[in-house]
C-alpha cells in the first residue's frame, strides 16, 4: 500500500446541483418523459410550420367545400331536386336585351384574363373546411399560433411577476407596500372582467392577446416569488455576498434568483396551459386572433356552424390537437414540479 | 372581532381607490375617444365637439376623475351608451338570470366532486385513484368550448332532450326547462378541477396524526372518515367555496352567450363588442367591491367553522 498524499487538495466532493438532481428524478418519471417527448414533437412541428416547411399554404382551397376525411370516402353527388334542368338552346333575346351588343366585347376581355383551373380533390386526410381548405394544415398552423400566444403571454406574465416579486420581497418597505397594493387591486377584480376591460380598450390581434393575458396574469407569480425572496433575503449565502460587496441587484438576480428559479419555472408552465385555454376562448369570442389567421379558437368557432350541417372533422381535429398538447404539457409540468420540489409531490 | 372587521373594511379603501383609478386611466388613455364612439360613423366635427363638451371630456383629468368618483359614490352611473338603458336597471335585471344558472351549478359541482374526491383520496394510489386522476387530467385539457358545442348539439339538437337555448320570465320555468342543460355541461367541466383540489385537501388531512390515533383507538373506518377527516377537511373546502363565490356574479359568460341567457356575463361581453364603456366600468368596480366583501365574509366564516383560527 502506498500512501500518496495528493499534490493538490482533493477535489471537494461537489454536491449535485439542483438542476442535475431534478433531471435525474425527472428521468425516472415515465409519464413525465413521454409527455416531454410529445411536447418536443409539437415544438418541432411548430418550428417547421413557422419556417414555412409545413402548412405554409393552409389558406389554399385545395378540396371541395367541406371535403370529408379520406377514410369516409367522397360525398355522394347531391340530388339537385325535382326541377329539371332545361335542355336545348337558350331563347334568343338579343333584340330586346340592352346588354347584348357588349357581350362579344366582354367575352374577348374575359378571354385575356388567365384563370387557373385547380382540380379540387374530393377528400382530404383530415377533411376540409367550408372553403375547402385542408383541416390538417389549419390544425398545424393553428397549433403554431395558439402555443406561441400561450408561451409568450406566460413569459410576459412571469417576467412581470418575477421583477415585481423580487423587488417587493428583497427591497421591501415602500416598494413592497406599493406592489402589495397593486396586487390587491388586480386581485380584487374577477379575472375575466379584467381581461374584458383590457380587451375593450386594446382592440384585437395576436399581440394584443399576449399583452392582455400577460398584464392580467402576473399576480400568482408575483405572490410566490415575493415569498421566496423574503425567505432567502437573510440567508447566510446572501449575507456573505453582501459582505464581499455584491450590489443589491447582483444579490437579487445573481444569487437569489437561481435559487428560486425552479419555483418560477413551475409557475410558468402552469401559466402556459391556462393561457392556451384562455386564448382559445378569447379567439372564439372574436377578441383574439384576427380572421385572416388561424388558431385552435378560430377553428372551434367555425366548427360550431359546421357541426350542425354534420361536418364534424374540423371540431375533431382542433380538439384532438389541443387535448394532446395540453394533456402532455400539464403532465410534464406536474413531473417538473415533482422533480424540482419533492416536498410538493402529490399535492395538487 | 369588531376591531378586526373595522380594520379590514378600512383596508379596502385604498384597494378600491386603486381599482377605480385602474379602470379610469385604462379607459382614459388607452381606450378610443368616447365622443367618437358615441357620435357614430357619420358624426360631424361639431357633433363630436358637442359630445366632448357634454361629457366633460375637455376638462383636465382630475376634474374628470372627480366626476367619475361622484358617480361611483352616489351609485349614479347614468345610462348605457348603446341601449340608453339605465345601468341600475341593467344590473338589476341581468343579475337574477346569472344567479338562476350559477347557484345550481355551484351546489351540484360541490355535491358531485366531494364524494368522488373523498373516495379516491381514501384509496390513494389504487387503480381507481389513478384512473380518476387520468380522466380529470384529460377532461381538463379539452376546452370548455368543445363541451358546450358538442353538448348543445347532441343533447339539444340531435336528441331533443332540452331546448337549444332560451329564457323566460318565470324563474321556475327557467330552472326546470332552460337551466338543466347549461348546468349539466358546466358541472361536467367543473367537476374535474374540483375533484383534484378536494382530493388534495383530504390527502392532507389523512396524513395527520389524529387519523392514526383514531384508528389505533379502534374506531371504524366510517367514523374516522366521516366524523374526523370530513370535518377537518371542511375548513379548506368551505374557504375554497367562499373564494369561488364572487365568480358567480360574473357568471360563466360562455354559458350565457351560448344559451342566450340574459345574464351579467353576456351583457359585459356585449358591452365589450359595442365599446359600451360605462357598462364595463360599472361592472368592474362594483364586482371588485363585491369580491372584497365576500372574501371578508369568507374569512369571518372561517373563524366560525374553525375555533382555532384567530383573527388578527
Amino acid at each position: 500500500m502506498t500512501a500518496v498524499l495528493p499534490m493538490a487538495p482533493a477535489k471537494v466532493a461537489h454536491s449535485e446541483g439542483v438542476w442535475r438532481t431534478a433531471w435525474r428524478r425527472f428521468r425516472n418519471d415515465r409519464v413525465g418523459m413521454v409527455s416531454l417527448l410529445i411536447v418536443a414533437a409539437f415544438l418541432v412541428l411548430i418550428a417547421l410550420s413557422a419556417t414555412g416547411l409545413v402548412a405554409r399554404h393552409w389558406q389554399a382551397e385545395v378540396g371541395v367545400p367541406n371535403a370529408p376525411p379520406t377514410v369516409l370516402g367522397p360525398r355522394p353527388p347531391e340530388d339537385l331536386g325535382a326541377i329539371e334542368v332545361p335542355k336545348g338552346p337558350n331563347v334568343d333575346l338579343s333584340d330586346i336585351d340592352p346588354l347584348a351588343p357588349r357581350y362579344k366585347e366582354w367575352a374577348e376581355r374575359a378571354a385575356q384574363m388567365k384563370t387557373q383551373e385547380t382540380q379540387r380533390v374530393d377528400t382530404l386526410p383530415f377533411g376540409g373546411d367550408r372553403l375547402g381548405r385542408d383541416v390538417l394544415s389549419k390544425a398545424i398552423k393553428g397549433s403554431e399560433i395558439s402555443i406561441f400566444v400561450g408561451v409568450l403571454a406566460a413569459a410576459l406574465a412571469t417576467l412581470i411577476g418575477t421583477l415585481f416579486g423580487a423587488a417587493a420581497g428583497f427591497i421591501g418597505k415602500r416598494i413592497d407596500d406599493f406592489l402589495e397594493w397593486l396586487y390587491n387591486v388586480f386581485n380584487a377584480v374577477p379575472d375575466i372582467l379584467l381581461i374584458f376591460a383590457f380587451a375593450a380598450v386594446f382592440g384585437r390581434g395576436i399581440g394584443t392577446v399576449v399583452l392582455i393575458l400577460g398584464l392580467t396574469g402576473w399576480a400568482g407569480v408575483y405572490r410566490q416569488v415575493r415569498a421566496e425572496f423574503i425567505k432567502h433575503r437573510n440567508r447566510e449565502y446572501v449575507r456573505a455576498a453582501e459582505a464581499i460587496g455584491a450590489s443589491a441587484s447582483s444579490r437579487m438576480f445573481r444569487h437569489i434568483l437561481p435559487n428560486v428559479s425552479h419555483v418560477i419555472l413551475v409557475r410558468l408552465s402552469l401559466l402556459v396551459v391556462g393561457f392556451i385555454k384562455a386564448e382559445v376562448i378569447l379567439s372564439y369570442l372574436g377578441l383574439g386572433v384576427p380572421v385572416d389567421q388561424v388558431s385552435w379558437g378560430t377553428m372551434l368557432s367555425e366548427a360550431q356552424a359546421e357541426l350542425i350541417l354534420g361536418y364534424w372533422w374540423q371540431l375533431a381535429a382542433a380538439t384532438l390537437f389541443m387535448a394532446v398538447f395540453v394533456t402532455a404539457f400539464s403532465l410534464m409540468a406536474d413531473a417538473w414540479r415533482d422533480a424540482l420540489d419533492p416536498k410538493l409531490r402529490g399535492a395538487d | 372581532m369588531w376591531a378586526y372587521l373595522i380594520r379590514r373594511l378600512w383596508q379596502m379603501v385604498p384597494t378600491l381607490i386603486g381599482v377605480v383609478m385602474l379602470v379610469f386611466f385604462l379607459f382614459k388613455y388607452f381606450g378610443a375617444d368616447p365622443a367618437v364612439i358615441l357620435g357614430g360613423l357619420n358624426a360631424t366635427q361639431e357633433q363630436v365637439a358637442a359630445i366632448t363638451a357634454q361629457l366633460g371630456l375637455d376638462k383636465p383629468w382630475y376634474v374628470q376623475l372627480g366626476i367619475y368618483l361622484k358617480q361611483i359614490i352616489t351609485f349614479d352611473w347614468g345610462r348605457s351608451w348603446a341601449t340608453n338603458e339605465s345601468l341600475a336597471n341593467l344590473f338589476g335585471t341581468r343579475l337574477p338570470a346569472t344567479l338562476t344558472v350559477m347557484v345550481p351549478i355551484l351546489i351540484l359541482d360541490t355535491l358531485v366532486a366531494l364524494p368522488i374526491a373523498m373516495w379516491v383520496a381514501y384509496r390513494r394510489g389504487s387503480l381507481s385513484d389513478r384512473t380518476i386522476m387520468v380522466i380529470t387530467t384529460v377532461a381538463l385539457s379539452i376546452s370548455f368550448l368543445v363541451y358546450i358545442i358538442i353538448g348543445q348539439y347532441v343533447f339539444a339538437f340531435q336528441l331533443g332532450w332540452f331546448p337549444v337555448q332560451g329564457w323566460s320570465d318565470s324563474t321556475l320555468t327557467n330552472l326546470l326547462t332552460y337551466v338543466p342543460l347549461p348546468a349539466l355541461l358546466a358541472v361536467i367541466v367543473g367537476v374535474s378541477p374540483q375533484t383534484r383540489l378536494y382530493r388534495s385537501f383530504f390527502l392532507d388531512e389523512l396524513g395527520h396524526d389524529y387519523v392514526r390515533t383514531a384508528r389505533a383507538k379502534g374506531m371504524t373506518e366510517d367514523t374516522v372518515l366521516f366524523k374526523h377527516v370530513l370535518r377537518n377537511a371542511m375548513i379548506p373546502l368551505l374557504t375554497n367555496i367562499g373564494y369561488s363565490l364572487p365568480g358567480i356574479f360574473v357568471g360563466s359568460f360562455l354559458i350565457e352567450i351560448f344559451f342566450s341567457i340574459p345574464g351579467l356575463g353576456r351583457e359585459v361581453y356585449l358591452a365589450v363588442n359595442r365599446g359600451d364603456y360605462p357598462v364595463i366600468q360599472a361592472a368592474t368596480v362594483y364586482l371588485a367591491m363585491l369580491t372584497m366583501l365576500i372574501n371578508l365574509a369568507t374569512d369571518l366564516l372561517y373563524k366560525l367553522v374553525d375555533p382555532r383560527v384567530v383573527l388578527k
